[in-house]
């Protein structure tokens, strides 16, 4: 219980941070905001990379390479795609 | 290495994201917060090997081919996709982060039952409990997303597809989906009530987006985006990871916040989104009768003479511009309007098209300054000073009966205030309702000329035109 609330607590402050940080973003920049946020939540990479830990089922280990590589698009996709966009939003003169 | 220095470098990650995130808000910043972000999940990657330890060779090669996997297809869609298809890119990325979070949870639940190790997880309600959520939350992200994917993509009706009692349905699915997660609670040690959790919450998801209509969408990917961040959150409770929790919340944050503005663009709710409005006026609300005989139609020679002798010039862009991959042709229409010393903006309404900021991007890819492109609030009051404004596919996000007509759908609505301009042009290939299936008054305003042309073509036949002139 007492982890329960400390990890409440990072998750409700890290809301918090989030609202502030994003709150300040034009609207302008939406769109490389949603794709570069959604890469970030691609960090559920951890967390497969984590449950293969000695795990030598193989349904495990065949979902766990499907959660890695979900994730892994998750991430990639997300960066690169914002980084294209972002391209595209550089001052012209 | 000892697992303080371990969570000393999620815990730098997580602040990479945050400064990450901050450095987008301007275009300037952008790039290098997106870097920021990048190395910060970099960091982390590093930090779970670390927490890893000494790792089996079988693992290693089981893993590093995942990664391999993951960004090659990753990287192979990010630079393939069209910018028109970034909605469906984002809606089917957010899915693939839905799923990874429920697996997540299925494994560490399995892995506990097979290896007999950590048992005492199973009574722990925060563990449990996590579990559970991380199931619901990733199953209805993935295949709500799915359904989003599909109808962006024309797969999947977009229209709003209702039937008798779904809301009922809807329900008690959702009752359905928390009461096998209750079960899952209580019984852990029975793997199948953790995968009945998923199968449908599943269901749920695609029964959440189905009934959503097209005009909906930028607040159906805003809430997935968000539902994305909370399904990673949530395995990071299940695991104990802090960056998980973190970044996951970060991802939640901005997704309900972007919903938020959606919604207040649209003057709805996000309840009214998610369980009617719209869609179902759509298939009921009559339209026609008021434009007979009252529009006036325009040709590309006449709309050419209008903006030869304009001095200020506004295009309102919409989603009929991004179907009719428009964007370039308009840019040569700036171009060439500039040229003429014409001062050219863009008025762009925050739910134009069919993700926020989707506008945006498209005419940045055709390279329009992004200084001329002018939101709502800061476009609206001078549009008494325009002198022609094109509406380019636009329909729902100009209609004055968002302001007249208490009774419409749209009703409450904030527009883009066209009606001021001197000359309004609308580009439109017929006179069918938009999305929110109401006739527009603006067509038949005395000021108001229609070009019933695609998008593309029309403004193509705009730029000849002025050539001649």
């Amino acid at each position: 219980m007492e982890q329960f609330v400390s990890y409440l607590t990072i998750f409700l402050i890290a809301v918090f941070v989030g609202i502030e940080v994003i709150n300040r973003i034009p609207p302008l920049l939406h769109t490389p905001l949603m794709s570069g946020s959604n890469a970030i939540s691609g960090i559920t990479i951890i967390g497969a990379i984590l449950t293969l830990h000695a795990s030598h089922s193989w349904i495990i280990q065949v979902l766990g390479f499907i959660a890695i590589v979900g994730a892994t698009i998750n991430v990639i996709g997300g960066f690169v795609v914002t980084h294209r966009m972002l391209g595209m939003f550089k001052k012209k003169d | 290495m000892e697992k303080a220095y371990i969570n000393l470098l999620y815990l730098v990650s997580s602040i990479l994201f945050i400064i990450g995130l901050k450095l987008l808000s301007h275009p300037k910043t952008a790039v290098r917060g997106n870097f920021t972000g990048a190395f910060g999940m970099f960091l982390a990657v590093v930090g779970v090997f670390l927490e890893y330890g000494t790792i089996e060779r079988s693992d290693i090669i089981l893993i590093g081919s995942a990664i391999l996997v993951g960004t090659a297809i990753g990287a192979y869609i990010a630079l393939k996709v069209e910018m028109t298809g970034m909605p469906q890119l984002v809606a089917l990325l957010n899915g693939l982060g839905g799923l990874a979070s429920f697996l997540v949870g299925g494994n560490s639940l399995m892995e506990i039952l097979e290896t007999g190790k950590n048992t005492e997880l199973l009574n722990n309600l925060q563990f449990t409990i996590s579990t559970a959520a991380t199931g619901i939350i990733g199953a209805v992200t993935l295949t709500g997303s799915l359904i989003a994917f599909g109808k962006l993509q024309g797969l999947v009706s977009e229209k709003a597809v209702r039937y008798f009692g779904d809301q009922i349905v809807k329900v008690l699915f959702l009752i359905g989906a928390i009461y096998l997660g209750y079960l899952n609670v209580t019984q852990p040690t029975k793997i199948e009530w953790y995968w009945y959790v998923v199968l449908v919450s599943s269901i749920l998801g695609v029964l959440l987006v189905m009934p959503i209509g097209g005009a909906d969408m930028p607040v159906v990917i805003a809430l997935l985006n968000s539902y994305s961040g909370l399904a990673a959150s949530a395995t990071g409770f299940v695991l104990g990871n802090n960056v998980l929790i973190i970044s996951g919340s970060l991802v939640g944050a901005s997704g309900i916040l972007l919903t938020q503005i959606m919604c207040k663009a649209m003057n709805r709710s996000l309840p009214n989104v998610l369980f009617g409005g719209w869609g179902a006026a759509a298939s009921s609300a009559p339209s026609g009768d008021i434009y007979a005989g009252k529009t006036k139609a325009t040709s590309a020679e006449e709309v050419a003479m209008l903006l030869d002798m304009a001095q200020r010039v506004v295009i309102v862009p919409g989603y009929g511009m991004a179907v009719a991959q428009a964007q370039h042709a308009v840019r040569e229409l700036y171009n060439q309007l500039t040229d003429k010393n014409i001062e050219v903006e863009f008025a762009i309404h925050p739910v134009a098209g069919r993700m926020p900021g989707h506008m945006n991007v498209l005419l940045a890819e055709a390279d329009i300054p992004y200084d001329k492109m002018k939101e709502m609030d800061e476009i609206n009051p001078t549009f008494n000073t325009v002198d022609v404004v094109i509406i380019n596919g636009a329909n729902d996000v100009v209609n004055p009966l968002a302001k007249t007509d208490p009774g419409s759908p749209i009703a409450g609505m904030p527009i883009l205030d066209v009606d001021k301009a001197k000359t309004i042009i609308v580009i439109k290939r017929s006179l069918s309702p938009g999305f929110a299936g109401v006739p527009n008054p603006l067509f038949i305003q005395d000021n108001c000329l229609m070009y019933f042309q695609d998008g593309k073509k029309a403004t193509q036949e705009i730029v000849t035109a002025l050539k001649e002139t």
